[in-house]
């Protein structure tokens, strides 16, 4: 009977000890914020476009890491993020969800500095602050900066807003990948058979 | 002096008497001159001249952008016609911006006026050299300023200067070391000092005996503290840090500078250059380019920067069968997209191909492990793995195989029985990584600028919210205020007439004691107030309008 508390007593008390550990490493090493939300938003192209229907990249990372919307709705993105995400989030990789929009090259908003009237509300709408210009001034985007989230085009009350696909330049060419190997043919046994 | 070795290497066949032979020569001038303004490493520079301008030979046509920048010159004198795009020598084949200069044929000089060096201070002798368009003609292009600076706390134990030349089919610093032999030495001599080297070691590989010789006379004659050490001929002695290497035993990691080990490397040409750039204030326009392969006369020429190579391949006279040009040597260059790009600061050697010259690569094969590649390797890397990583496209595993310590020699290439062009895998997984930290720079410029954004307007938010409760409590306490003095000016009575006319003074009376109660009955009266106005205006209004009926 005496050995049956013993036991009891030495595992309550190991129990104790152990538990008084983990909790004392649960404030010690707590982690500050949600690093899974960091991890889904360094993904995230940073567009700011909003076309997910989250206002915003980091919106859009929070809802995914609550399970509240799905990986494929950033068009930005395009197919390698969904990959990205599909393999950080162990989930099934689909493609890219037609309602949110379609994948495009790289573009950057251009304004027609002509046509430009000085009304300040695509600089009000730019998610980025890369427009630059001041009431009755003409205003003019900073190419380096946008993202190409086309926000700016529907507040333009004179539409002088169009996207322009950025070109390959010296700076961002990339080697090509060199061509696929060739395959060996297989030969079939006959033909050594009969030679012989 | 004691040498050491690196490990690997190859013995491609030199391939350099042809051109050797003959000394250098003066190409001659012609109609139109493609000067690119991004020539070298960092900072595009900046035009500085107009459609239309006229320019003398040496005049400063763009001006350097940045630290990490160098100037360029116009190569003769003449007008410029045009700044806009123009193909460049690039393996992508794309365009650049240039200034197109069509020459008037008389090759006027700007005034070139030597630089004090004396009096200079460290700084602007750097200052000197990025206007003077000074770079590294080994091939890199590095602004030669931008190494003459040494790191603070660091000194240069030695200045290598690279005269090893160690590329098949290219002569151009073999014919400058034999022809300005005491240039090359003042210049060394010169970049010793404004580094403040201990030693100066000039390594030239071997199978140059004439130019050694030269340079060693030059020495005697010159006494200058410069020291020519032979290097044994094996490829790739001439890259910087297998000279450093087997100058000096160090080995320099793909993350550090050879200064945080006290080494410096310069070309013989950029050091010559420099010289001259410094003592008779002539900027880098021209260079020595060899010529060769299949083409009628294999030699070095002094090309004026911009020259198209169409132009400088007829002066070779090419072969019949000649199909295309490589920029470079047949180890680490690449063939040119079109004849129609000049020749810019990095050109030191133009190879005429043909079919019976350069047989096509044979197709490429599996990899078999045999581990030539690996044994050939002068960075003593495992090319084999960096290979099936690339292949697969899996980058991040390629850092843990050091890609980035490759120097794309091409040795690997070399010696592989697979003939599998290991280099290029190389080349587009650098690319692709440098592409993804660029996406990567810009995503997070995008990140910080939009939740700066975010901030700013939650923050005006508040600013407005503060503003608006601050105005509203101002404006209480004044009433407050008011309201305290009233009494003591203003006789209760006399205020009474007013409350029918000024509502809003009416209050004031009704605040002395604080009462709400009587804040309402003051309203009420005014609201009365201002019925009993309207009722009789109606009235007036109505027995008008009926007087007019009647």
């Amino acid at each position: 009977m005496d050995n049956i508390l013993y036991a009891i007593a030495v595992m309550a008390l190991g129990g104790v000890v152990l538990g008084a550990l983990l909790g004392y490493a649960s404030t010690r090493f707590k982690v500050e914020g949600d690093p899974l939300v960091d991890k889904i938003d360094s993904i995230l192209p940073q567009t700011q476009c909003g076309q997910c229907g989250f206002p915003g990249c980091r919106p859009y990372a929070e809802a995914i890491a609550k399970d509240e919307a799905d990986i494929n709705q950033c068009p930005p993105g395009g197919d390698e993020n969904i990959h990205k995400l599909a393999e950080l989030l162990g989930k099934e990789y689909k493609p890219l969800s037609e309602e949110h929009g379609i994948e495009k090259p790289k573009q950057v908003a251009y304004i027609d500095e002509s046509t430009c009237i000085g009304c300040t509300l695509c600089i009000q709408a730019c998610p980025v602050d890369a427009i630059v210009g001041a009431a009755k001034q003409m205003h003019t985007i900073v190419a380096d900066l946008c993202t190409g989230c086309e926000l700016c085009i529907p507040p333009c009350p004179v539409e002088c807003i169009t996207m322009e696909t950025v070109g390959e330049t010296l700076d961002t060419w990339k080697w090509k990948k060199p061509g696929t190997r060739r395959v060996i043919p297989i030969l079939p046994v006959t033909t050594t058979a009969q030679a012989a | 002096m004691k040498l050491f070795s690196f490990k690997g290497g190859v013995k491609p066949d030199p391939n350099k008497t042809q051109s050797t032979a003959l000394p250098i020569s003066q190409a001659p001038l012609v109609a139109r001159y493609v000067v690119p303004l991004h020539q070298s490493v960092g900072g595009t520079p900046r035009p500085i001249v107009q459609v239309g301008d006229h320019v003398l030979k040496g005049q400063r046509i763009g001006d350097a952008d940045g630290w990490v920048s160098a100037a360029v010159h116009a190569p003769t004198s003449g007008t410029v016609v045009e700044i806009g795009p123009h193909i460049i020598p690039h393996p992508s084949g794309l365009p650049t911006d240039c200034v197109i200069i069509e020459a008037d044929g008389n090759d006027t000089w700007i005034e070139r006026v030597p630089f004090a060096l004396e009096s200079a201070q460290p700084e602007s002798v750097r200052e000197y050299l990025r206007d003077m368009g000074i770079v590294g003609m080994g091939g890199a292009v590095f602004p030669s300023h931008v190494k003459l600076s040494v790191p603070k706390g660091k000194a240069i134990e030695q200045l290598i200067i690279n005269g090893a030349e160690c590329e098949p089919f290219i002569t151009c610093d073999d014919r400058l070391m034999r022809e300005q032999a005491d240039e090359v030495i003042q210049g060394s001599a010169l970049f010793g000092r404004l580094v403040n080297a201990a030693r100066v070691l000039i390594g030239v590989e071997d199978n140059k005996p004439e130019a050694i010789a030269a340079l060693k006379a030059a020495q005697l004659t010159l006494g200058a503290p410069v020291e020519v050490v032979t290097v044994p001929t094996i490829y790739p002695t001439g890259g910087a840090k297998e000279l450093i290497r087997v100058l000096t035993g160090k080995e320099v990691p793909g993350s550090k500078r050879s200064t945080d080990f006290g080494v410096q490397v310069f070309n013989v040409a950029t050091v010559q250059t420099a010289w001259r750039a410094i003592t008779l204030g002539e900027p880098l326009i021209s260079r020595v380019v060899t010529i060769s392969g299949a083409v009628g006369e294999s030699r070095n020429w002094q090309v004026p920067i911009g020259m198209t190579i169409a132009d400088l391949v007829t002066l070779a006279q090419p072969k019949p069968d000649a199909d295309g040009v490589i920029m470079g040597g047949p180890m680490m260059g690449f063939r040119v997209t079109t004849n129609d790009a000049p020749v810019i600061k990095a050109t030191n050697s133009l190879i005429v191909t043909a079919p019976g010259l350069f047989p096509p690569k044979p197709q490429e094969l599996p990899c078999i492990r045999c581990g030539s590649c690996a044994t050939a390797c002068p960075q003593e890397l495992q090319p084999f793995e960096l290979y099936w990583w690339s292949r697969a496209s899996k980058f991040e595993q390629l850092e843990k195989y050091k890609l980035f310590d490759c120097i794309e020699c091409g040795c690997c290439d070399y010696v592989c029985p697979s003939h599998i062009p290991l280099v290029n895998y190389f080349r587009f997984a650098k690319s692709e990584i440098q592409a993804e930290q660029r996406e990567k720079h810009t995503a997070d410029a995008a990140r910080d600028r939009f939740e700066f954004r975010e901030a700013r307007a939650e923050r005006e938010k508040q600013e407005k919210a503060e503003r608006l409760a601050k105005a509203n409590a101002a404006r209480k306490a004044a009433e407050a205020a008011a309201a305290a003095e009233t009494p003591a000016t203003e006789n209760l009575a006399e205020a009474a007439p007013d409350l029918s006319s000024h509502p809003h003074q009416a209050s004031t009376p009704i605040a002395v004691d604080n009462h709400p109660v009587l804040d309402a009955s003051a309203k009420q009266a005014a609201i009365a107030a201002a019925v009993e106005r309207a009722r009789i205006k109606r009235e007036q209004h109505g027995a008008k309008s009926g007087s007019d009926a009647s």
